[in-house]
């Protein structure tokens, strides 16, 4: 592991100023996958990128410390987090402590779970950043150090630091880190910062308070629709609610005489209005009236599309796992087999701030956007391709984004696209600002793909579970885009991960997959296929144990034999302690499931009732193994709102389409949300541990669904398998 | 159309479209930025602000509808509420993406003005129009409580 000074002097500008430290670190790019990207980037040998540069540490002579932080916040908490790496090696007092949004630049700030490419996802920010930001906060330090042995003339391994003050105890001499600033900048980076032993870490595994509370509190917070630029329009988007149509005519008369609406253009998704104010926006295009063109649209409704998958799902796909022999004698005694058909709907990911985007021509003629972009290196590189810039033109700054659960991580970069259309189709001049509204974020696309699963199980009359066939069938949204690697011999990993391999080890194992793909546009969502997945294997081994007469905790545990399992192993134990069994107080029941999903263990029991049909969650103990939990409390707060947010899908969500192919749904009355009436209490415990840290945004996503449909099961006597569960229940 | 209101105890005369919600007044014409949009129907409850001491939904919210009337926003919270609820805020650490945390600040503040000592369920009541797309409402539900026991409810 290298490491150099290695920001140009035009880079050091740009991130500084004068008199502040940069400084920057290069490491070898070891490249690991989240969802299925291994596949394409591989290990590290043949990853694209060797060396990536990161400038991560910013002092002032304020004495202030930001932190430039390489992965965007939107709640699951990169500042607190990365920024508490660097604090730590540094010695640094918390209270110093910034963070802010590192700029667009792959070479400086690349993902080396993304071989390279900058962006955010797979649960990765934590994990592939431990060491590369403790190795700064460690060469900050031993520069601030080195400039203090020299300016006191003392031996460098006299000074001390902590909590920010610089002492040599020889001399008396004490300094802060802004008096050495501008002298550390010119020390030469150490070439092999040592870093802290576990034991010496004071700020990692301990709880230091978020660094983005206070601005949140007070409305100060500013994301990117709160930015305001001279002179700058707001624009909307008539788009089409059926996918695949586009624009045949539209006539603006009406539109353009609100008072305040300035442009109406045609542009690729649709028709864009430009106004001086929001509302103007917003009435024209009420006013506006659009033909269009539904030859190459989707017609046919979700019942139509879910009936062609389920069909599919009655052969064989394309083999993702197998083991031994399945075929169908293997189920031939049907009193010791179950079969059954899983539904999983389109999900919206409806963050809480819909997309968004500002776009302004800068002095020297090139562009400058602001938009919560979570994969910045693609969003460039279609900014530059839809502006006619090369990038280095491109001033690229992300800002907080108001959640994402996917939404943002778009791969190919559709809303970087619409915005420098909307930007290019007014003239290219003046600024403009792009909104979705609640509706557009509704309707627009970029599910989580319908998926239907069919499963087969046998049981002998030992109690063994003798056989498993999965098939699963939906659409593949990696095809066509970068990430077209995690899809090969037709077997896309973002859609088979979780059932492809399980943590149950049975003899005769076979997991298929069929992609069907339609107009519909889909994304990943929160836990990606692990949506569906943890849902369909943990509700399914969960009806098999209770066939073979086994309890569901110790029946799991006795199947999780390959070692490789055993930290799932472990957090079921914990569960299970913590919520004393899975026995529930009468009217009640308790489900469990356990998930491994981005490297990170998770078990939840729920306890339910059902209220008027619907099932109602009193109380989800949690158990997780993330490695060396580095924010107790950020990871605890990911299990809860993981779990929050799973429920509020598995409960009520779908996003379907009529027959002719309109969406249904529209905004949150009929697509509704968990509310704070609906969240149950959740009790959270982290497994203590020296293993390198993995993510926290998405592994509490995936238990929740099985964990209440096992409860659900018990109190009903059957599975809700087609989703939501409001349709199962209440059809 | 000239309006006259009060924000955040500053006189304000604007002349705007009169069905002009108070949200856009707010964000487009006076900066207020801390008031958010999230569904523009009243469903989200991100744009809560006080009309006269009470919450209202400034995305419904005809301008026209407000001649005389006092608002208050986020940017100008203050007072004890607004002080034990901020404080129990940060010890709670409650907001993840924070962009609804306005709303629920707002609705959490006038909820604790009119009930310091407020049960779960009074919580759950008060603040079931404020989703929280991060599911945050564990730790909202606990720093609301915890904000009133410091008021001393």
């Amino acid at each position: 592991m290298t490491i150099i000074d290695a920001p140009a002097p035009s880079r050091r500008a740009f991130l500084t100023g004068a008199g502040s430290l940069v400084i920057a670190v290069a490491l070898p790019v070891k490249s690991r996958g989240q969802s299925g990207e291994e596949r394409i980037f591989g290990s590290g040998e043949s990853s694209p990128v060797k060396y990536a540069p990161n400038a991560f540490v910013r002092i002032s002579p304020d004495n202030t410390v930001t932190i430039l932080i390489k992965h965007i916040e939107f709640g699951q908490g990169p500042f607190t987090g990365l920024a508490t790496l660097v604090a730590d090696e540094m010695d640094a007092d918390w209270s110093q402590i910034r963070a802010e949004h590192a700029p667009a630049n792959a070479e400086l700030y690349g993902n080396i779970m993304f071989g390279g490419m900058q962006g955010t996802g797979g649960s990765t920010a934590m994990a592939a950043s431990f060491d590369v930001m403790r190795k700064a906060g460690a060469a900050a330090k031993a520069m601030l150090i080195a400039a203090a042995a020299e300016e006191w003339g003392v031996p460098a391994g006299e000074i001390t630091v902590s909590k920010g003050v610089i002492s040599h105890a020889g001399s008396g001499n004490s300094g802060s880190f802004g008096d050495f600033a501008e002298a550390a900048a010119a020390q030469e980076a150490p070439a092999e910062p040592t870093l802290k032993t576990p034991d010496q870490w004071i700020y990692i595994g301990k709880d230091v308070p978020k660094l983005d509370t206070g601005a949140k509190s007070t409305g100060a917070a500013q994301f990117t629709l709160d930015i305001y630029r001279e002179g700058m329009l707001t624009a909307v988007i008539a788009h089409p609610v059926k996918f695949g149509a586009s624009v045949a005519s539209f006539d603006d008369k009406a539109a353009r005489e609100i008072a305040g609406v300035v442009d109406v253009k045609k542009i690729s998704s649709g028709v864009a209005i430009y106004a001086r104010n929001t509302f103007a926006a917003l009435k024209a295009r009420k006013a506006l009236e659009v033909e269009w063109d539904e030859s190459g649209a989707e017609t046919r409704s979700t019942n139509d599309i879910t009936q062609e998958r389920l069909d599919a799902t009655k052969n064989r796909g394309a083999i993702a796992g197998e083991k031994g022999a399945v075929d169908d004698s293997s189920f031939a005694n049907t009193e010791n087999a179950i079969e059954a058909e899983y539904v999983f709907p389109y999900l919206v990911h409806a963050p809480m701030e819909p997309l968004d985007a500002v776009v302004e021509r800068k002095e020297d003629g090139g562009v400058e956007v602001w938009m919560g972009s979570q994969i910045p290196s693609m969003d460039l590189g279609v900014l530059s391709e839809t502006l006619g810039l090369d990038p280095s033109q491109i001033t690229l700054n992300t800002v907080l984004a108001g959640g994402s659960f996917g939404r943002r991580a778009q791969s190919d970069a559709h809303f970087a696209r619409e915005a420098a259309e909307v930007f290019m189709a007014a003239g290219g001049e003046t600024p403009v600002k792009l909104m979705w509204t609640r509706e557009d974020d509704i309707q627009g696309g970029y599910y989580r793909p319908l998926i239907v699963h069919r499963m087969r199980g046998a049981v002998n009359d030992a109690g063994d579970i003798t056989a498993w066939e999965h098939v699963i069938a939906g659409q593949s949204f990696v095809a066509n885009t970068p990430f077209e690697g995690m899809l090969q011999g037709g077997v896309d990993a973002t859609m088979v991960e979780g059932a492809s391999v399980i943590p149950y080890d049975l003899p005769n194992f076979n997991t298929s997959v069929h992609i069907i793909n339609n107009p519909v546009t889909t994304l990943w969502w929160r836990s990606v296929g692990h949506t569906h997945t943890g849902y369909a294997v943990e509700t399914f081994i969960d009806e098999l144990l209770e066939k073979a007469g086994k309890d569901p905790v110790e029946g799991r545990l006795a199947l999780m034999t390959d070692p490789k399992h055993q930290r799932l192993a472990n957090v079921l134990e914990r569960v299970s302690a913590m919520a004393g069994g899975v026995t529930a107080p009468e009217g009640r029941a308790r489900g469990v499931a356990a998930v491994e999903s981005f490297r990170s263990f998770v078990a939840e029991i729920a306890e339910v009732s059902m209220e008027n049909g619907v099932p109602r969650v009193h109380k989800v103990w949690c158990a997780v193994d993330c490695g060396i939990p580095v924010n107790p409390e950020i990871i605890k707060a990911q299990m809860e709102g993981g779990i929050g947010y799973g429920l509020s899908a598995i409960l009520f969500n779908e996003l379907t389409l009529n027959d002719g192919g309109a969406v249904m749904q529209s905004n949150f009355h009929d697509y509704r949300s968990l509310r704070i009436s609906e969240m149950p209490d959740v009790e959270v415990e982290i497994i203590a541990s020296n293993a390198p840290p993995t993510g926290v945004g998405e592994p509490g996503t995936p238990p929740i669904g099985p964990a209440v449909a096992n409860a659900v099961r018990r109190l009903s006597g059957a599975t809700p398998r087609i989703l939501p569960m409001i349709k199962s229940l209440q059809a | 159309m000239s309006i006259r209101f009060n924000v955040n105890n500053e006189e304000r005369t604007l002349d705007v479209d009169p069905d002009t919600p108070l949200l856009w007044v707010l964000r487009d014409e006076l900066r207020l930025t801390g008031t958010k949009f999230g569904c523009g129907v009243a469903q989200c409850g991100a744009c809560t602000v006080h009309v006269n001491g009470m919450p209202r939904r400034a995305c419904v919210t005809p301008v026209s509808s407000l001649e005389g009337a006092n608002v208050t926003t986020i940017e100008g919270l203050e007072g004890p509420q607004a002080d034990a609820v901020r404080e129990a805020w940060a010890e709670y650490d409650t907001p993840q993406c924070g962009y609804c945390q306005s709303g629920q600040i707002m609705s959490a503040a006038s909820l604790l003005a009119r009930n310091p000592n407020p049960s779960d369920e009074d919580i759950d009541k008060a603040l079931a129009g404020n989703i929280c797309r991060c599911a945050t409402y564990v730790r909202i539900r606990k720093a609301v409580k915890a904000a009133g026991e410091k008021l001393g409810g």
